[in-house]
């Protein structure tokens, strides 16, 4: 091959691609963007403008503040729940013979392939007034009491479905770790809590940060389980879009809600990032 | 290794019940013969799997989430290896723009791509035609099938292909009958973890699916927000089955860890 050829060879190669992500991707992200500026009006539909008022409503108006407040709220608790939960599982799965924990891990990561809205009808069938819960609370004599269309349902329902992002990630850094630093503590008289808090959990910091970073991210931007367990009440920044879009055909409106919520993602990714790196660079290397 | 106390193996033993629970009362409420989502206790029935049937929506969708699934999932994988080529053999400028650009799909809400193509599409008078759901999903799904591509364009041994290009083979001839294989596992797990991606995908699909274009996932929701018949539980059931087929699928031929870790250490 000719220098000239084969210096353009990664350009032919991925030009499909490029092709594909330019009028797929990019051309309407920034239709998006612009009709997020955009007027809309009962009688004359969309016009095009160039006006801030949308952002200026959701920046001024309490009940979208409210709406992204949950959101946050949402990604917060979620994450926060994942990582109670996912921190000791992963551990323990990384203590078990191999012959258990592939079926065990099989059970944790295989949900992630099986439909969202398949595990959210789930729980709201668990959560639901008459739901098995309840059932069980009441033969308990504790009192019966609504989890479905609250927010505590829709956030034990957003962990089931992210807590595996979480394991997956704290797994893979425990993969890392070294074992002996573990029998080290051990022999010196360590107990198994201080063990699992002074040895284990400062190992699989890298995993962490990057299962928080994946399930806030994906917690934030959940669609079916704040819609279905949720209900119409308490919204979120997603349902708040597809109601704009498809309910009251406010299009401009719902842009700029979309435009806020991709906007304060990509800054939580981007500087949570450049915190890591700063931070545990040598981690990483 | 040390064992696992028995307090951690209580606190795993609620954990993967609250994992499996969820997904178990869906398949359990599927065989109730009454008329609303109550586990069945005393009499099991077949009634909703029948509803399926007489229903024939469901059916519809699921043909048509299977040709999207297919047609997007094969289409990125086309156009996904060379771009995964070009990544992993050359250094250029836009290198690194170029695999941000094909990864920024799993950074984008998806409630986001969904209205950027409902607009997209309302603009060009696409709506609602199932090759924009194609297109669509194939932008989705392409991290995935790039990811895999990459890591195993990157881990494959290059001597063979060397031997084969000094042998006098064309370089498409031994990309084809050298590295084509030896890649083939790491490509057909990306083809099938994007099948199933596009196939589980209800947020961005939800804006451009039109009713004569509606996939199973779409159905599934819409039925659930707005009905209470346990036929959403035996459609769902039906998809676990599915879907426990493909895990157990994935996992032998390419491994789940694997696939969704990243590679063994």
């Amino acid at each position: 091959m000719s220098p000239i050829l084969r210096r353009a060879a990664p350009y032919w190669l991925s030009l499909p691609g490029i092709t594909l992500f330019a009028v797929m991707l990019f051309i309407p992200l920034l239709m998006t963007a612009a009709l997020s500026f955009y007027t809309f009006d009962f009688y004359r539909g969309i016009e095009p403008t160039f006006s801030l008022h949308n952002y200026i409503d959701i920046a001024t108006d309490s009940y979208f503040y409210e709406i992204f407040l949950r959101t946050l709220w949402y990604g917060l608790a979620t994450t926060a729940l994942a990582v109670i939960l996912g921190v000791p599982e992963a551990y323990i799965l990384y203590r078990m013979r191999s012959r258990w924990r592939a079926i065990f891990l099989l059970a944790i990561i295989g949900p992630l392939l099986i439909s969202v809205v398949v595990r959210t009808l789930g729980w709201a069938i668990l959560l639901g007034n008459n739901g098995l819960v309840n059932q069980a609370m009441t033969s308990l004599g504790l009192p019966n009491i609504s989890f479905i269309y609250t927010e505590f349902g829709v956030i034990v329902a957003l962990t089931h479905v992210l807590v595996p992002f979480m394991i997956v990630s704290v797994w893979a850094a425990l993969q890392k770790a070294d074992p002996l630093t573990e029998k080290a503590a051990a022999s010196l008289g360590a107990s198994q809590l201080t063990i699992f808090f002074r040895i284990v959990v400062p190992q699989a910091i890298p995993g962490i940060l990057s299962g928080t970073l994946i399930v806030f991210s994906l917690a934030t931007s959940a669609f079916a389980t704040p819609a279905i367990i949720g209900g119409r009440r308490l919204k979120v920044a997603t349902t708040a879009i597809y109601d704009e879009f498809l309910n009251t055909l406010e299009w401009p409106l719902g842009a700029a809600i979309a435009m806020v919520l991709l906007a304060g993602i990509l800054l939580i990714i981007v500087s949570y990032n450049r915190l890591i790196e700063r931070r545990y660079a040598q981690v990483f290397q | 290794m040390s064992r696992n106390g028995p307090l951690a193996l209580l606190f795993h033993a609620l954990f993967i019940l609250y994992m499996v629970a969820p997904i178990a009362v869906v398949v359990w409420v599927a065989f109730t013969p009454l008329g609303y989502l109550q586990v069945p206790t005393r009499e099991w029935s077949l009634r909703w799997f029948h509803a399926i049937i007489e229903n024939q929506e469901f059916i519809s969708s699921f043909w048509i989430s299977l040709g999207v699934g297919i047609a997007s999932a094969s289409f990125a994988l086309l156009l996904g290896v060379p771009a995964a080529l070009a990544i992993a053999r050359y250094r250029f400028p836009g290198r690194g723009l170029l695999i941000a650009a094909f990864l920024s799909p799993l950074m984008i809400p998806s409630v986001v791509l969904g209205i950027a193509f409902l607009r997209f599409f309302t603009q060009i008078n696409f709506t609602g035609t199932v090759m924009g759901l194609v297109l669509a999903h194939a932008v989705f799904v392409m991290p995935f099938v790039l990811r895999l591509a990459l890591s195993s364009v990157t881990g494959m041994d290059r001597s063979a292909e060397h031997a084969a290009v000094s042998l006098g083979a064309s370089h498409f001839r031994a990309f084809r009958r050298v590295t084509l294989p030896m890649i083939m596992p790491g490509l057909l797990g990306g083809w099938v973890l994007a099948f199933i991606t596009s196939f589980d995908e209800l947020t961005m699909t939800i804006f451009i699916s039109s009713p004569s274009t509606t996939t199973l996932p779409v159905r599934l929701f819409n039925h659930i927000t707005q009905t209470t018949t346990p036929i959403v539980a035996s459609v769902s059931a039906l998809i676990i089955f599915l879907s426990i087929a493909a895990i157990v699928f994935l996992d032998r031929i390419y491994g789940l860890d694997r696939l969704l870790i990243g590679e063994r250490q």
